[in-house]
């Protein structure tokens, strides 16, 4: 790990599903606006992707495009670096987080840079840009609104696509009124002017833009932003510098791929047909400073691990976290890093390693409503027990030598008949006996907290075939 | 590893011939907590003149480790399965999640073609009657008010959704219930249930509150596992007592006798 270890480690700790003393894996006591928002979010992605007949076959196209990116990242990654540094913009490569931040900060001491506006990214999450800005004397605003109320409450985004979906209009409004003196109000219309009136002034201001990037693709050397709100634009173009955030996977191959994804991107994302704006930029607007940083910071480990390849296929639409039925209920921080939910569970342990993140691919019922909905079908659940595989062999949480002796024990009872039954007859005789004890323990009495048992019939069902065995064998 | 896109379709298989003999797959908590499901399998399967075997020296399919990341310790109850099945091309297991387990999991488990041909050969009850069978309806006579639910790994790992549906549709006597939020999972998840109680109760509860939304008194699933969490949270409040849990073969058995005659 990087430097940056430390800001992550704290975080983690924090997180419910990372804890290794909580009973169960984490206790949900989650906001209702997040599970009625990603329900919704749900709802209309499902509405929208069913009208169109050919869905299936979009999705098989992109998924078949970024395994190709993916499959090819080394060229196409130099290939973009040379498209774009042709068009006056500076590339920079950075191996992780730290690496990364020295870079911005380098960049912002060079240009001398005072503030600094922030549009919509993940990466930036990663690198805890905002941190280190501080640190180094610099302000940053976040421009989008989702990431500005999480901001002004100083917590971290619960969605990758919908940052303060846990929050309603009325705590907006409260935090406002706290924060910036503002009337309290909870009418949508009031709360945004209240937001543009506070922005306006930090984009004429700002000495640097920091973005992210959807898709940078590599025939044309160009930059694709797809937002709904403006900030994008703005961050991008007012100051006289802009930094784009990218991790490398966010590549595509040729400028004629970018349609079909930015048909897919809002449509999985908030299941609307198309955001408000898409941003194409080619290389450095004239009088102005383009910085490119790719960053890598774990994605590489992804590559190492050739059965977990699809895990950077992710376009960061949130569809999976939607439609996840653990996510809705426990939320985004649980899952205690940048990337939540199914896909946070399946890309975490590879970026920050299984020594920290080892649980994440835990928190699933393996349902795969995930998979369902993923624009360019990352195969989730099968992502989830591949990681658990590695989970339990590699230095991690979920290493546990008792529970491998306990499966190692129930592989021996389940490898012959015999051995079976002695098995069965003990759980028959503790699941009678169950009734008559005062309090169950452990994964007993996570069962019957909320549930009953099953009651023990007669005799099992090989005892019945035996019996009655020549009425079925012969027809 | 081998992903379920290498899995050929199971529609490219050859089709089952008439009197070729089934082999019953019966999962360990079926054969002992639910051995009732077990024996309508086999009477179901006789009525369409079916040779019913049942190799006695089967144990597990190994979910439970393989889903714990424990593959190593799942890969000996595979090769004890794949053991006891070898000899059989067809075999017909009461469970979507078991089926689903030795289809598609098999091979990411262990790659081997044999252990991965074995794998293929499992098929989940109602899919077997349905696409093997082609029945369409059991004559089965059931004068209750049913819903469906119908397991993750068999919706969406194995694709099985029609059969169990147009089975159950087709009962005299029964009225069905469309169940709200109907392929969401109920949280049951196996180990999940108890590695993650919390937030399993709690997907559970809002299937259960579903269920009620229905209007049904009775819930059918082809997956008796969902059901024993399902049905241990309705049992759990007075509320919902009365809702029962059945296994779509006892149903599709009901008013029914031996010789198949309603």
């Amino acid at each position: 790990m990087s430097t940056e270890s430390s800001h992550h480690d704290s975080h983690l700790d924090g997180a419910e599903f990372l804890k290794s003393q909580t009973r169960g894996l984490y206790e949900p006591a989650a906001a209702k606006a997040l599970g009625e928002t990603t329900e919704r979010s749900s709802k209309h992605n499902r509405a929208v992707t069913g009208a169109i007949p050919y869905f299936e076959e979009w999705r098989q196209r992109a998924h078949d495009i970024k395994r190709y990116t993916i499959a090819n990242l080394d060229k196409l990654l130099v290939e973009f670096e040379q498209k774009i540094t042709a068009k006056g913009a500076t590339v920079l490569w950075a191996k992780d987080a730290a690496e990364a931040n020295r870079f911005v900060l380098e960049i912002a001491r060079e240009n001398g840079v005072k503030s600094v506006v922030k549009s919509k990214s993940m990466v930036s999450e990663e690198l805890e840009i905002n941190q280190a800005l501080a640190a180094a004397g610099i302000r940053a605003v976040e421009t989008d609104l989702g990431e500005w109320i999480v901001q002004l409450a100083g917590q971290r985004p619960v969605h990758i696509v919908t940052p303060a979906i846990h929050m309603s209009a009325a705590d907006v409004g409260r935090l406002f009124s706290e924060k910036l003196g503002e009337p309290y109000s909870e009418e949508h219309q009031k709360l945004t002017d209240i937001a543009r009136r506070h922005l306006r002034e930090e984009y004429l201001q700002a000495g640097m833009g920091i973005s992210g990037c959807n898709f940078a693709i590599a025939d044309t050397g160009t930059l694709a932003v797809i937002e709904n709100e403006g900030n994008a634009g703005l961050s991008t173009s007012t100051p006289p510098v802009h930094v784009a955030l990218i991790g490398i996977e966010k590549l595509l191959p040729r400028i004629c791929d970018l349609p079909l994804f930015v048909n897919l991107l809002p449509r999985s994302a908030t299941g609307v047909k198309l955001t408000s704006y898409t941003h194409l930029i080619h290389g450095a607007t004239p009088g102005q400073k383009l910085y490119v940083i790719l960053l890598d910071n774990g994605r590489t480990n992804v590559l190492k691990d050739p059965a977990a390849r699809s895990a950077l296929y992710c376009i960061r639409c949130g569809a999976c976290m939607n439609n996840c039925p653990v996510y809705r209920r426990v939320g985004g921080w649980a899952y205690g890093w940048v990337y939540p939910g199914p896909i946070g569970s399946i890309l975490t342990p590879h970026l920050l390693g299984m020594k920290k993140a080892g649980k994440l691919p835990f928190a699933s019922s393996l349902c795969g409503a995930c998979a369902e909905v993923c624009p360019v079908k990352i195969d989730i659940p099968h992502q989830l027990v591949h990681l658990r595989h590695r989970a339990v062999n590699e230095p991690s949480p979920m290493r546990s030598f008792s529970e491998r002796m306990t499966w190692a024990v129930w592989a021996w009872f389940m490898g012959g008949a015999l051995r079976y039954k002695l098995a069965m007859t003990g759980v028959r005789i503790g699941v009678r006996l169950s009734k008559f004890l005062p309090w169950h323990p452990g994964k007993l009495g996570a069962w019957t907290r909320g549930r009953t048992l099953p009651k023990v019939p007669g005799p099992d069902f090989r005892h019945w075939w035996r019996r009655n065995r020549k009425r079925y064998e012969s027809q | 590893m081998i992903r379920m896109s290498q899995v050929a379709p199971r529609k490219d298989d050859p089709p089952y011939q008439p009197g070729e003999p089934v082999a019953l797959f019966i999962p360990c908590y079926i054969d002992q907590f639910y051995p009732r499901i077990a024996q309508a399998t086999a009477e179901l399967l006789k009525r369409y003149g079916v040779p019913v075997v049942y190799p006695t020296a089967q144990t597990c399919c190994g979910q439970p480790a393989f889903n714990s990341g424990y593959w190593e310790e799942a890969r000996r109850v595979i090769h004890h399965f794949c053991d006891v099945f070898e000899a059989h091309r067809w075999i017909v297991c009461p469970s979507g999640s078991c089926t689903a387990m030795c289809r598609v999991f098999f091979g990411h488990a262990d790659p081997d073609p044999r252990i991965v041909d074995i794998g293929r050969r499992v098929f989940e009850l109602t899919e077997f009657l349905h696409d093997m069978l082609g029945v369409t309806d059991t004559g089965a006579t059931f004068a209750r008010k049913c819903t469906m639910h119908i397991g993750c790994h068999g919706r969406r790992e194995l694709g099985v959704v029609e059969p169990p549906m147009r089975l159950l549709k087709s009962v005299r006597g029964l009225t069905y219930c469309e169940l709200p939020n109907m392929e969401e999972c109920c949280g049951f998840g196996g180990t999940f249930s108890v590695k993650m109680p919390g937030t399993s109760l709690a997907m559970g509860q809002t299937k259960a509150e579903d269920i009620v939304r229905s209007g049904a008194d009775v819930v059918v699933s082809n997956d008796i596992s969902c059901l024993m969490h399902i049905g241990g949270i309705l049992q759990k409040n007075p509320d919902t007592r009365h809702i029962e849990t059945i296994h779509i073969a006892e149903v599709l058995m009901s008013g029914v006798d031996d010789n198949g005659k309603a």
